[in-house]
């Protein structure tokens, strides 16, 4: 049995415990130890990363309960790759948050820590209904840490959030009820077998569960007509936790690449490709109508938020289009949108800092102090956000549409893919100039900024930035690790094996 | 008692969605729990609905109920439980915060 498995898990919740245990200790010490926890988090998913490289798949049964009968933990190149994603992403959110934004409240890095927990514990788990605890504990912490800080607009954007969410988790329980009443089973690896031998009889309620279970991933992912509640939850909280959620659509997307291959894949009877019809269509009108909402945002946080639904639609365009270079470019796509967005969130909100009683509302101002430095780190970042060359985001689109280069949908792709970058384009290039060109001179020019402090506010973003030129410089081996996982995805049945057989068992 | 069971969770799934719908934070909440309890009576009958059997082997037993929806069940419960509390709080809130009860904050005459 192999623990390091497990360690993801663990970690993030023993420090919430912990934080949650020591909560009269100074603030400096809570943020000590949530940092340290934060990058040790980082070891762990490269450890973890290490050991599955190989194309090993690694099964932790809890309490030495085999499979099916007992939850397992399953550690594969998908959710390897998942969890760098997420400790990386979580420290530069957590670098940014220590500078004061967790001194509103007194529990912010518990519940820091606790969306780490439940983000680790989705993509490591091997059975549904842990994935359902697990997006549940994800969830809690994250209203938690929508709230935190509190005022109207955002205690407002909470409810419509949490009340969106609990509707999600209640049709999550009807898809999981559905389908252990009909296979009598909940282990991922072993539904995969049950659903290929479903008799026809059956074959219509596999079927609806499979496709209440998509409704709920396309949630979470904010998909085309779920998509509503992504702006306002995101534009209203604070910067530090909108850069973290720059990963809770993800998990949606996660949950969409984790069963649909496996449980719902090419051998599934019939229940096969369930959802292929769906996700390519929905995925081409959801990048259209985020870039649509991005170009009429009246705010700057409202347009990032609209730009992270658009890079919704280009994930999951990638993963609709069914063969393996496409789901590998949206694998290489998932980790550049992802700090992309949540470089442009910290950015946001050091600008809107800046402009006084105008905030981030998109109309002329006077020239906010730094500007020299803060336009041009903004100007990097729409380069990234909008998918121009020579950054990540333009190779993800390259491979994206090399990879529909044979899909009969290929006019639509090319012109949505092409059109919502040009869209990307112009609502950045407007929000630039006007943020920084076409500002007004100042009546009292602003007091020069201590260039420590402003270093201390930028470094996060800046990091998050060099991630994605980091990603930029080794496309190479990130993408052969993105096919990589792909390939994996794409053979469930080495995924059964490894899970089911006795082969998998310590 | 299978139709019976199925025109409850019917019922409570209708209710909850119709009362989900309205405006209003407490019928809101109110539409949510509804919501719950229907998830959970469906959850406990996907394990068929059995009388007087025991779950676990036992000896000379003539069949046995599924102990695993009741798991299942009983983890739903305590998150819906929580999740309702959560959600009474948070309209409280709002409701404090916002000066009415309208899930987008808005005065109505």
């Amino acid at each position: 049995m192999n623990h390091w498995v497990i360690a993801p898990v663990l970690l993030p919740w023993l420090t919430a415990i912990l934080l949650l245990l020591a909560g009269r200790a100074s603030l400096g010490w809570r943020r000590r130890a949530s940092v340290a926890a934060a990058i040790a988090q980082i070891g762990l998913a490269l450890v973890v990363a290490e050991k599955v490289g190989g194309g090993d798949i690694l099964v932790y049964a809890l309490g030495h309960w085999p499979a099916p009968f007992g939850i397992v933990l399953v550690a594969d190149r998908l959710a390897a790759w998942m969890l760098v994603v997420t400790a990386f992403l979580a420290l530069f959110a957590l670098l940014y948050a220590i500078r004061g934004d967790d001194a509103a409240g007194s529990h912010f890095h518990s519940l820091f820590q606790l969306q780490l927990f439940g983000l680790n514990g989705a993509f490591l788990t091997g059975d549904l209904f842990n994935l359902f605890v697990f997006f549940e504990v994800l969830l809690i912490a994250s209203y938690g840490l929508l709230l935190h800080g509190g005022g109207r607009r955002r205690t407002r954007a909470g409810l419509q959030f949490v009340a969106v969410n609990l509707v999600g988790s209640t049709v999550f329980l009807f898809a999981v009820g559905t389908l252990y009443g009909v296979l009598g089973t909940l282990n991922m690896a072993d539904l995969a077998l049950k659903v290929a031998a479903t008799p026809p009889a059956n074959a219509p309620l596999v079927r609806a569960a499979g496709l209440l279970l998509f409704g709920v991933f396309a949630l979470k992912a904010a998909l085309l007509p779920f998509y509503l509640w992504l702006p306002a939850a995101y534009a209203q909280t604070g910067a530090p936790v909108a850069a973290l959620f720059a990963i809770m659509t993800k998990v949606g997307a996660y949950g969409i690449l984790r069963v649909y291959p496996l449980i719902f894949g090419a051998g599934a009877g019939p229940a096969a490709n369930l959802i292929e019809p769906w996700l390519l269509p929905l995925a081409l009108a959801t990048s259209g109508v985020g870039m649509v909402g991005a170009l009429a945002s009246t705010h700057l946080r409202q347009q990032v938020a609209y730009l992270v639904v658009a890079s919704v639609g280009s994930l999951l365009l990638a993963f609709g289009l069914d063969n393996a270079s496409g789901i590998a470019a949206g694998l290489y796509y998932l980790p550049h949108t992802t700090f992309a967005a949540a470089a442009l969130f910290l950015l946001a909100d050091s600008i809107a800092h800046r402009r006084g009683e105008l905030g981030d509302r998109l109309d002329p101002g006077s020239t906010v102090a730094s500007a020299g430095v803060l336009g041009s780190l903004f100007f990097v970042v729409a380069v990234a956000v909008a998918g121009l060359p020579p950054l990540s985001g333009f190779l993800a689109k390259f491979l994206t549409l090399r990879a529909a280069l044979a899909h009969p949908w290929l006019p639509w792709i090319m012109a949505v893919v092409l059109v919502t970058g040009l869209f990307g384009l112009i609502a950045l290039g407007r929000t630039g100039s006007l943020l920084f060109y076409r500002a007004l001179p100042p009546e009292t020019p602003p007091a020069p900024e201590e260039s420590s402090g402003l270093a201390r506010e930028l470094a996060p973003a800046v990091g998050l930035l060099l991630l994605v030129v980091g990603m930029t410089v080794a496309a190479g081996p990130i993408a052969e690790g993105a096919q990589a996982v792909a390939d994996q995805l794409l053979q469930p049945q080495r995924y059964i094996q490894a899970v089911i057989a006795p082969g998998g068992m310590p | 008692m299978e139709l019976l069971l199925a025109l409850i969770v019917g019922a409570l799934t209708a209710a909850g969605v119709y009362l989900t719908l309205r405006a209003r934070t407490f019928p809101l909440v109110l539409g949510l729990a509804f919501l719950s309890y229907a998830v959970n009576l469906f959850l406990f009958a996907m394990g068929r609905l059995t009388v007087g059997q025991p779950p676990l082997i036992a000896a000379g037993a003539a069949g046995y109920a599924d102990p695993v929806p009741q798991a299942l069940v009983l983890t739903a419960i305590v998150i819906s439980f929580a999740m309702t509390a959560f959600v009474i709080a948070l309209a409280l809130k709002a409701r404090a915060e916002m000066g009415n009860d309208h899930v987008d904050g808005r005065h109505r005459p």
